[in-house]
């Protein structure tokens, strides 16, 4: 009954807000500390497993999270370049980066060799039309492997296009915009990587050239 | 659907199964949750994963709720409500993306969306704060339930006509006991893209909506031609 009397006032409604406000907080921050660790080693697997899909097999021998340089990338934002050895020796980097695709960025990750030639591209996000533009997927079409062996130099700086637009790369019956926004981000990251090649592979600097 | 304060433990159990799963079906009766229903039916699986989470949502949140309705002023009872919806929700969350993360990378972006279900604080507010907790919570199961077929079915069929699957990735879901479950039904040539779209979802489910008033009539008039010969039933 006095429970029944308190509920009109207005203290009481209050303080009860703020009473189920603070447990509901004091929970989810014991819950968050909890899954803490589990979430970002899992964070940390799906980062492993996406670079790991962009080498060739048996390629690297190092731990690639391990093995980071954070540079500012093609859009100004932070990057992690990761890179891949062979017995000490740097083979190649591995970033990801977005570009503008039909229906919102779509990001990528690629790898490319010292030499500047595209070992592997997968797409990690996307919102293109199902159906149309999702054959950027592995998953759905072998499209996105025309990109392994391409350099900027072979087949040259012209040939990056689709071929409704000149270039090299098929586009989609019925999506066009798709694959040129891919093809495109692909290109930004090739010359985004040879234009900071020592600072990506960390090959030795004059003194004071990077930090 | 009771009108006004419904008196405590009036309900059988029964009743409220029936309610949830078919009578007062969320998705087909209600319209309530219509956001996750169109953004998720694209294929069985994301409905059923979609489903399931919002059904255990449902479950805590009616017990929960209900375990406090005493406490609860009228006045402040929709925050306090939305604010224990939104921590469970959260919580799932978090649970899913730490322990069951494969299952997290399908569903992920969906599970904040039972935040944004009104279904969620429907029941909230008609049924569990009104009503003892045993009640309430057998209340979200079959609630949640019939949210589950509903947007199973829905799913499915946007599936097989727009992709020509069933079940496809529902290894990723349950786990690969489950893999049989996973159907090529059509070639890809005959895919409607069309029904994988958003327009696909409505049309969907106004036939299904149809469909289901269709049998309820059917069953009236059976029951009334049953009635003149065998009186009351």
């Amino acid at each position: 009954m006095s429970i029944k009397s308190k509920l009109d006032e207005v203290w009481f409604q209050g303080a009860s807000l703020g009473v189920v406000g603070l447990a509901v907080t004091a929970v989810l921050a014991v819950v968050y500390d909890l899954t803490k660790e589990a979430i970002a080693a899992a964070g940390e697997r799906d980062t492993q497993q996406s670079l790991e899909q962009v080498l060739p097999q048996g390629f690297a021998d190092n731990q690639l999270l391990k093995d980071t340089v954070k540079v500012t990338g093609p859009d100004g934002k932070p990057l992690t370049v990761y890179r891949a050895r062979k017995q000490g020796a740097i083979k190649a980097a591995l970033f990801e980066i977005s570009g503008k695709g039909y229906a919102g960025p779509i990001s990528l990750v690629m790898a490319i060799d010292t030499r500047g030639t595209v070992l592997g591209v997968r797409i990690t996000h996307h919102t293109e039309t199902p159906g149309l533009g999702d054959k950027i997927e592995v998953a759905k079409n072998r499209w996105i492997l025309s990109f392994d062996g391409k350099s900027l130099d072979q087949p040259g700086p012209s040939h990056w296009a689709v071929k409704k637009d000149g270039g090299d790369f098929d586009q989609f019956a019925g999506a066009t915009i798709t694959p040129r926004g891919v093809v495109a981000t692909v290109k930004t990251g090739l010359e985004y990587f040879a234009a900071h090649k020592p600072e990506l592979l960390g090959e030795p600097l004059a003194m004071g050239a990077s930090k | 659907m009771s009108h006004g304060e419904a008196v405590e433990g009036e309900v059988s159990l029964g009743h409220v199964v029936r309610d949830g799963l078919w009578d007062s079906n969320v998705v087909l009766v209600q319209l309530l949750g219509m956001c996750p229903t169109m953004a998720v039916t694209s294929s069985a699986t994301n409905g059923l994963g979609m489903g399931l989470a919002t059904m255990a949502v449902l479950i805590v949140a009616n017990a929960v709720i209900a375990s406090l309705r005493h406490w609860v002023s009228p006045t402040v009872r929709i925050p306090i409500f939305i604010v224990l919806i939104a921590g469970m929700v959260t919580l799932v969350d978090l649970a899913l993306n730490a322990w069951l993360h494969d299952l997290y990378k399908v569903l992920g972006i969906y599970i904040a969306l039972i935040v944004a279900n009104c279904a969620v604080l429907g029941r909230a507010e008609a049924f569990a704060s009104r009503q003892p907790v045993l009640a309430s919570a057998v209340d979200g199961a079959a609630m949640g339930f019939g949210f589950t077929l509903a947007l199973t079915v829905m799913g499915g069929i946007r599936e097989v006509f727009g992709s020509g699957t069933l079940f496809a990735n529902a290894h990723l879901l349950l786990g690969s006991h489950f893999a049989f479950l996973e159907m090529k039904l059509l070639p890809e040539s005959a895919n409607t893209l069309f029904m994988i779209l958003p327009p696909g979802g409505f049309l969907v489910l106004g036939f299904l909506i149809a469909g289901r008033r269709r049998l309820e009539a059917w069953r009236g008039s059976q029951n009334a031609a049953l009635a003149v010969p065998h009186g009351a039933h």
